[in-house]
């Protein structure tokens, strides 16, 4: 039975960047749909396959050229006549895996063995590739039908020209780890010595195509290294702070610190003066912090030298009608508002009557700060006006975006960009946004030789797009049998300063379905907005990571004010296990999300009482199409220093696709979301934020991870992506175990503000 | 403005016209192209920057070149012996599959090199201890343990 106030909107700002859900693939004017594709030789001979994937599930045949053969390098799959084997990663690498884990989808159809796969960065090429971005773990979900259909029409194809050269029906061959079988009489040939007969098939109908059975799989599901890690320990150029060009030139950027005031004037002479400077200039930009900010370019030989020349500068900035705001004038004036009507308000059932007959009736405010992105490595980017034509090295998420940025700044054809992919440390969502390219390609139009611009780790932190604070006014009714009767939430948030009417900055929306609570009768969401500067952006699990902690908390509220078990307790207000949503998997599955939460709560152990001065929490959440239930166990001494013991994870992403890569997903995401309840938060005073580096913005160290524990429940639906799901549930399960442990309930994020550390 | 000598991985390296407080960091980055050291925060407080300084392990960011003139350095790139025999902590890097994103697993592993030459049999407490100072923003801390003892158990760094 479908309920409208729990999957009204499926919350498409929360979770996911607009331009990356699924059903409104609007970045790109998908090409036209040809549906044939041409075999091309690869150079030296052999097949190669190249698709393009729209929007769409399947994917597009591409003619890559006139098939009177030629090498096409942005293939999928290339097959030499020498047996080589080499598989395009098509999204860019920040960590999440994708470089692996794409290809194995792509080499598992094809099957053959993993160790004899090449696997190479692919250019960026739309109407080859389709979207290629990382963020709003879409990697997997939009992948996997496209990628296997690659990899299992290829295979198809091999076992055609197999059975035409040995007489034998299709039927009658098998494959295995590259070789195609005859199944009658056990002879063998290698794909790479049917590479360049296949190459010369027609395309197989689609239809036609068997992909596998998952028991099939031999390298889905499997742990498997990342494809980097040789050059990553052996200190490889890989990223974008590495990369060095004939002739470059290093430049620091610097921006005013109350976020977009203008330059008046700088001291460039003397700072053109200083050692190893090349050049100095103000640029005025266009005034967007996803775009080219007002500021100050330097020019130098080196890093050092743009560094040390940076300290020189003296800027007098343009005054700003910004630079009163505060992280404590917002608490102040939410607190206020918090007591007054909402701007917008959904309703479903009658709260104000559930509040009338409750006979408990529970508050709460919350409240979680601004965070940063704090990216291992600092935002940079590399870049040269050649020509007419800007070539880029960018550390990007979002690579697609880069021309369409530039066209607009800097009046270059789109055509006339082109954008590198680098192995990425670090997005977490920091680099879906392109600000540092923009600075980058603005340089370096002004300059005729190579630019690599480079951040300083207290720029990354004083100029982030950063997750957004919020509060939340909650309310929660409790009828005589200690039944959940009326929920409200009145959600302070934020809207970027001139938007009119007023609506959420990136990751600052909510939708009564965010509270994952369906069956709850009595609900009423209101959102009141104030206005903002400070920039902000997507970030891990925008959205989901903190109002997971708002809801979660509350609902071990709701459970001890009713004297109920918080396992059942929470159960009880999933309802039926039942989709909310029939067939929109964007849409809380609850038999799902039954499932993660009662094997979480048999792993922990918790129907077994805990030691004295030990606690336990429990916490669940659904985003990014995966459900994910926690448990955390800790101790807290007399100091108020929290040790958390155990954690236990139990997720459903439909089936894993690469056990190690995506476990360490869910380690990453367990320990950032540590971080960030233990002791980080950005504030802005007078409209400039006060935090610099890791000395005032803690990162989690080695002593403080706790073992983590993590469980899978596969399911027949299609995989989903790792990147962001696992964080949600965490912090809550943390905070739920410190309320357990000593009764203190934590309502203000970090909880160093509370007085506790990790 | 000077003329240095450096003992790089096993090699004499000159830098020509360079202030002697430049950080060791960006002279092996930006001179001498040995990329492998990575900058995180300029301050010694992430680790990312970490090399071997007359067999200790030092942040780079935070030394100046001139005091790192006489003695042996070592960064990432020659942790290993040679490209076919990677240091038993490479191996052990690859085998648990520690790197996310991989920024900061070359300063991971010289504080590693360093641990193990010192303690080769260390707990969970060295481990800590000489780990502290290397911020991982992926989160791969369970797995640098695992990795650090596995070389442990198998006879260390030796
Ligand atoms: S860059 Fe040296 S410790 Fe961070
Ligand atoms: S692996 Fe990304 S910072 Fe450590």
């Amino acid at each position: 039975m479908k309920n409208d106030f729990d999957v009204f909107d499926p919350i498409p700002d929360v979770d996911l960047p607009s331009f990356l859900i699924e059903k409104e693939d609007r970045t790109f004017d998908p090409m036209p749909r040809r549906r044939f594709l041409k075999m091309a030789g690869v150079a030296g001979g052999g097949l190669a396959l190249a698709f393009a994937f729209g929007n769409g599930e399947r994917p597009e045949p591409l003619a890559v050229s006139d098939g009177s053969g030629g090498f096409s390098p942005n293939a999928y799959i290339k097959i030499g006549n020498d047996g080589n084997v080499t598989i395009a990663a098509k999204n860019p690498e920040v960590g999440q895996g994708v470089k692996t884990f794409l290809p194995m989808i792509v080499a598992e159809e094809l099957d053959v063995a993993w160790g004899s796969v090449t696997v190479e960065q692919s250019e960026i090429d739309g109407d080859r590739f389709g979207r290629q971005s990382a963020g709003g773990s879409q990697s997997t979900p939009r992948n996997w039908d496209p990628l296997r259909m690659a990899g299992a029409t290829a295979r198809a194809m091999l076992v055609a020209i197999a059975a035409k050269q040995w007489g034998v029906s299709k039927k009658q061959c098998n494959t295995s780890e590259g070789f195609v079988i005859n199944s009658q009489d056990g002879s063998r040939l290698s794909y790479g010595e049917l590479a360049d007969a296949a190459a010369k098939l027609p395309l197989p109908d689609e239809k036609s195509i068997q992909l596998k059975e998952r028991s099939e799989y031999k390298i889905l599901g499997k742990w498997i290294p990342g494809v980097d890690n040789h050059a990553i320990v052996t200190g490889q150029p890989l990223f974008g702070y590495d990369q060095v060009l004939p002739g470059m030139v290093y430049a620091v950027y610097v921006k005013c610190p109350i976020f977009g005031a203008k330059v008046k004037s700088a001291n460039l002479e003397k700072v053109k003066a200083l050692p190893g400077v090349i050049d100095a200039f103000s640029l005025e930009g266009d005034g967007s912090a996803e775009s080219l900010m007002p500021g100050v370019a330097i020019l130098a030989e080196s890093t050092y030298e743009a560094f040390q020349a940076e300290k020189q500068l003296v800027v007098e900035w343009g005054s700003s009608e910004f630079d009163q705001e505060s992280w404590g004038g917002f608490s102040t004036e939410a607190a206020k508002l918090a007591k007054e009507p909402a701007a917008q308000s959904d309703e479903k059932g009658d709260f104000s009557g559930a509040q009338e007959s409750a006979s408990k009736t529970i508050e709460a405010f919350y409240t979680y700060p601004f965070l940063s992105h704090a990216n291992m490595e600092p935002q940079n980017c590399t870049a040269w006006f050649k020509e007419g034509k800007m070539e880029v090295w960018a550390p990007t998420q979002n690579p697609q975006r880069i021309a369409a940025l530039l066209s607009g700044l800097l009046k270059i054809e789109e055509s006339s960009v082109v954008v590198n992919q680098l192995r990425i440390g670090g997005g977490f969502g920091r680099r879906l946004m392109n600000d540092f390219a923009a600075e980058a390609c603005a340089i370096a139009h002004r300059i005729d030789k190579p630019v690599k611009l480079v951040w300083t780790r207290e720029a990354d932190m004083a100029h982030d797009l950063y997750r957004v604070g919020g509060f939340h006014q909650m309310t929660g009714t409790l009828d005589d049998s200690g039944k959940w009767t009326g929920l409200k939430d009145h959600f302070i948030t934020f809207s970027q300063k001139d938007q009119r009417p007023a609506k959420p900055v990136k990751g600052g929306n909510a939708s009564g379905a965010s509270m994952q609570l369906p069956a709850i009768p009595n609900v009423s969401f209101g959102k009141t907005f104030l206005p903002l500067n400070t920039p902000t952006g997507w970030w891990r699990a925008p959205g989901s990571c903190s109002l997971a902690w708002v809801f979660q908390s509350f609902v071990h509220e709701m459970a001890v004010a009713a004297g109920r078990d918080h396992f059942d307790f929470l159960l009880e207000q999933l309802g039926e296990p039942r989709w909310l949503e029939e067939g929109n998997r964007r849409s809380l599955n609850t038999a799902r999300a039954i499932d993660v939460i009662k094997l979480a709560a048999e792993k922990s152990d918790w129907s077994k009482p805990i030691p004295e001065g030990r606690g336990r929490g429990l916490s669940f959440y659904f985003s990014h199409l995966g459900y994910f239930a926690e448990v955390a166990e800790l101790t807290v001494s007399e100091t108020n220093h929290v040790t958390i013991d155990r954690v236990v994870v139990v997720g459903d992403v439909g089936m894993l696709l690469n056990k190690s890569g995506g476990e360490n997903q869910v380690e990453g995401s367990v320990v950032d979301a540590i971080s960030t309840l233990a002791g980080q938060e950005i504030t802005v005073e007078n409209g400039a934020v006060q935090q610099s580096n890791f000395h005032d913005y803690p990162l989690l160290r080695m002593a403080s991870q706790p073992p983590i524990e993590i469980h899978w429940i596969e399911t027949d639906n299609s995989p989903t992506g790792l990147g962001e799901p696992a964080f949600p549930p965490l912090t809550a399960a943390v905070t739920n175990a410190i309320f357990d442990a000593t009764g203190k309930r934590i309502r203000t994020m970090p909880i160093s503000k509370e007085g506790f550390t990790i | 403005m000077t003329r240095l000598s450096l003992q790089v991985n096993g090699e004499n390296r000159f830098v020509e016209n360079i202030d002697p407080s430049t950080p060791l960091l960006w002279v092996l980055r930006d001179h001498l192209g040995l990329v492998g050291t990575k900058y995180g925060c300029g301050k010694g407080l992430c680790g990312s920057c970490t090399v071997h300084v007359g067999g200790k392990a030092m942040r780079s960011c935070s030394l100046p070149v001139s005091s790192a003139a006489d003695q042996e350095i070592t960064t990432i790139e020659g942790l290993a012996k040679s490209n076919e025999e990677l240091h038993p902590l490479q191996d052990a890097w690859i085998e648990q599959d520690v790197p996310q994103c991989g920024y900061c697993q070359a300063g991971q592993l010289m504080s590693a090199a360093a641990l193990l030459k010192e303690k080769p049999k260390p707990n969970n407490t060295d481990i800590d201890a000489a780990m502290s100072g290397n911020i991982c923003r992926c989160g791969t801390y369970q797995r640098i343990r695992k990795a650090i003892h596995s070389v442990a158990e198998k006879g260390g760094v030796a």
